[in-house]
């Protein structure tokens, strides 16, 4: 493995676990809802995951478990901001510093555990193709999985029929509900989805990329995803080149530090922030009308008031 | 509304559950500590969890031990007061950024004693402790200079402050002292605490022909990138083994246990005073972990080293110490650089091709 191929694969592997997170979120925003407990979820899906993989010896199980933890603890946020038609923020926030929390609580008799890094998918001969082939063709799953995912809710929400009944509800509840769309289930299950979305992308971090589980581990990876999502202006295409430049801009950065540029360390970990705004916003200049927030992103509903 | 109603219930139970407990704990004395990251991060705050679990072992009923895990420094006082107020008589504060809360809270409650790791500020009821981690790094800097092959080691740092910058000019030093050749390459991490961002600074030094790593960040990350591309590193703070069985050729492993359980027992018997201490491997504050995963002729050379600085025989800082820009620094101790220059120090040794970032 060259040194360039080494580069571009921890990129790869730096930038999953947000793509992930913030596809989830962008589909919970579009249907009209704020939630900002990406973080606790993620962290969440990241010690029941690690959990779970260890104790069953199986990382599917693993990965299967941190799906739902991450949807559980959505489930719970939906429970108090459609149930009972809380305040988002107020509730998203406490969603993260309980997953946060509960996390370390469960996680605690596994500190120390480690599990083996899994095997990537070789597709044999396309992966021989020299650079490329082992960028494209010896990746694990996850990393095809949040591609396929991308393409999908960008279809999703785009040609489906589905896909427009939940934007429309996240555009404006109150015509949605009038013209007799389940506006609450609708909100239910994206809520669910972005749950599921951010148990997986925590999955990933322990079992893939750091393969332990210590407490806090997520290290606000959760609210980088909620900022993706807002720069991306809702575009599953964006989210997708936001989390890459920013996982290229982190990588990128150490190198450049290791190599002894001479560039201050401080100014160098603001480059990752800085590349992926500057970079989202020449998008949404260079192609037209940027799409602003969902208009009902973060009100409450309440279906007979 | 419904929500509010059963937080507020929740914090009433816990708040009588609380006054119980406070009730029936009157006679022992209680111990609290603040931890600046969680106890399971497995590498600082550990450490001085396994400190707090000495005190209950060696006293057992005598005491009453209280964690609060994760506070940030910023809102530190808080946490600091809460403890004061809730009948504590021992209270560790375990991280530099604690330093100007804890002086106030003790100034505050003149009759509770108050010990602060790594920092500078005392008062009658506040010491301060430390360890000189450097003396381990400097025996780590050996052994890195004997294990590389493509003669680079590396540096995974937190923040450019003077506890991680003597810590690599002390690593360095060790390594120049076996290999004269030797390069060192530092990468920053700007946190204390980001498993994977600390394994990605891993790995950009191995991508760049670094083959022994060295660090000062909190998680197992770093050494485990260098078990998996099947080079070395040093365990930080606690013995990192089981996360790089075959990477770990030692690690530098933080022990206040020994610490802990003396001041404890000074208060138990009255002879508490307000001192200053800065211990190393002669104090058992610093002890390295099992030499392993070297030949012979290396671990021979890190025990006689270990040996050597705990007699005195070897100071990592004996002068003179060559600046970068190749100018002698001033030797303000006894042979060598003074405790205050290490605890200040702010300037590369000579043969760091890198500079500190300001």
């Amino acid at each position: 493995m060259t040194t360039f191929e080494a580069i571009l694969l921890t990129i790869v592997t730096a930038s999953t676990p947000l793509l992930i997170a913030a596809l989830g979120e962008l589909v919970t925003e579009r249907s009209g809802i704020l939630n900002l407990g990406v973080e606790g979820m993620m962290a969440m899906g990241a010690a029941c995951s690690f959990a779970a993989a260890v104790t069953f010896d199986s990382t599917l199980i693993g990965v299967a478990a941190g799906i739902l933890a991450g949807a559980f603890m959505a489930a719970l946020f939906a429970l108090v901001v459609l149930g009972f038609a809380a305040n988002q923020v107020g509730s998203g926030l406490a969603l993260t510093i309980f997953g946060l929390g509960l996390s370390g609580l469960i996680g605690a008799p596994f500190v120390g555990s480690r599990r083996d890094p899994i095997a990537p998918i070789d597709i044999p001969g396309l992966s021989d193709i020299p650079v490329v082939g082992r960028l494209f063709f010896e990746q694990d799953l996850f990393v095809y999985a949040s591609i396929a995912l991308t393409i999908l809710i960008a279809i999703y929400l785009k040609r489906t029929r589905s896909g427009l009944t939940l934007r429309s509800i996240g555009e404006n509840h109150a015509s949605a509900h009038g013209l007799g769309l389940p506006v609450l289930r609708v909100r239910f299950l994206a809520i669910l989805f972005g749950g599921a979305c951010a148990g997986l992308a925590g999955a990933y971090l322990a079992l893939v990329y750091t393969r332990f589980w210590s407490p806090g581990m997520t290290a606000g990876r959760g609210w980088i995803a909620l900022a993706l999502v807002v720069f991306a202006a809702w575009r599953p295409a964006w989210v997708l080149v936001g989390a890459y430049i920013f996982g290229a801009a982190t990588v990128l950065q150490l190198h450049a530090q290791a190599a002894q540029w001479g560039i201050p360390s401080q100014l160098l970990s603001a480059v990752p922030y800085l590349a992926t705004i500057i970079a989202l916003l020449l998008l949404s200049l260079r192609y037209g009308r940027a799409i602003g927030a969902p208009g009902s992103l973060g009100m409450p509903f309440v279906p007979d008031r | 509304m419904f929500s509010k109603t059963i937080m507020g219930a929740l914090a009433g139970a816990a708040a009588l559950a609380l006054s119980a407990g406070a009730a029936s704990a009157q006679q022992k004395l209680k111990v609290g500590f603040i931890y600046v990251g969680p106890v399971g991060d497995h590498g600082w705050s550990y450490q001085h969890d396994q400190g707090r679990k000495a005190v209950e072992k060696a006293f057992g009923d005598k005491v009453e031990t209280t964690y609060v895990e994760s506070v940030p420094e910023a809102d530190s006082e808080r946490a600091i007061e809460q403890l004061a107020r809730t009948g504590h008589g021992l209270i560790f504060t375990t991280s530099f950024g604690f330093m100007e809360p804890t002086l106030k809270v003790a100034k505050k409650y003149p009759n509770i004693k108050f010990e602060h790791a790594t920092g500078f500020k005392r008062a009658p009821n506040l010491s301060t402790y430390a360890a000189k981690f450097h003396e381990g790094r400097y025996i780590i800097g050996q052994i890195a200079g004997k294990m590389t092959k493509s003669g680079t080691i590396g540096y995974v740092g937190a923040f450019p402050i003077p506890e991680v910058i003597s810590g690599i000019n002390s690593y360095f030093l060790g390594a120049q002292s076996v290999n004269p050749n030797v390069k060192i390459k530092v990468v920053w991490a700007n946190s204390w605490y980001d498993p994977a961002k600390e394994g990605d600074a891993a790995k950009a030094l191995l991508d760049q022909g670094v083959d022994v790593i060295a660090q000062h960040t909190d998680s197992p990350a770093p050494i485990q990138a260098a078990e998996a591309r099947g080079k070395f590193g040093f365990g930080q703070a606690s013995d990192m083994e089981r996360f790089a069985p075959k990477a770990q050729l030692t690690a530098i492993v933080d022990n206040w246990s020994d610490y802990y359980v003396a001041r404890t027992k000074a208060v138990l018997d009255g002879t508490w005073k307000s001192e200053d201490t800065w211990g190393g491997l002669a104090a058992h504050m610093v002890v390295m972990s099992p030499y392993k995963n070297m030949p012979d002729d290396v671990k021979k050379m890190a025990e006689e080293t270990e040996a050597a600085i705990k007699s005195g025989k070897v100071n990592p800082f004996k002068c003179p110490v060559i600046g970068q820009d190749g100018k002698e620094i001033e030797c303000k101790g006894n042979g060598a650089l003074s405790d205050e220059q290490i605890l200040g120090m702010n300037f590369y040794v000579k043969g760091i091709e890198d500079k500190i970032p300001q």
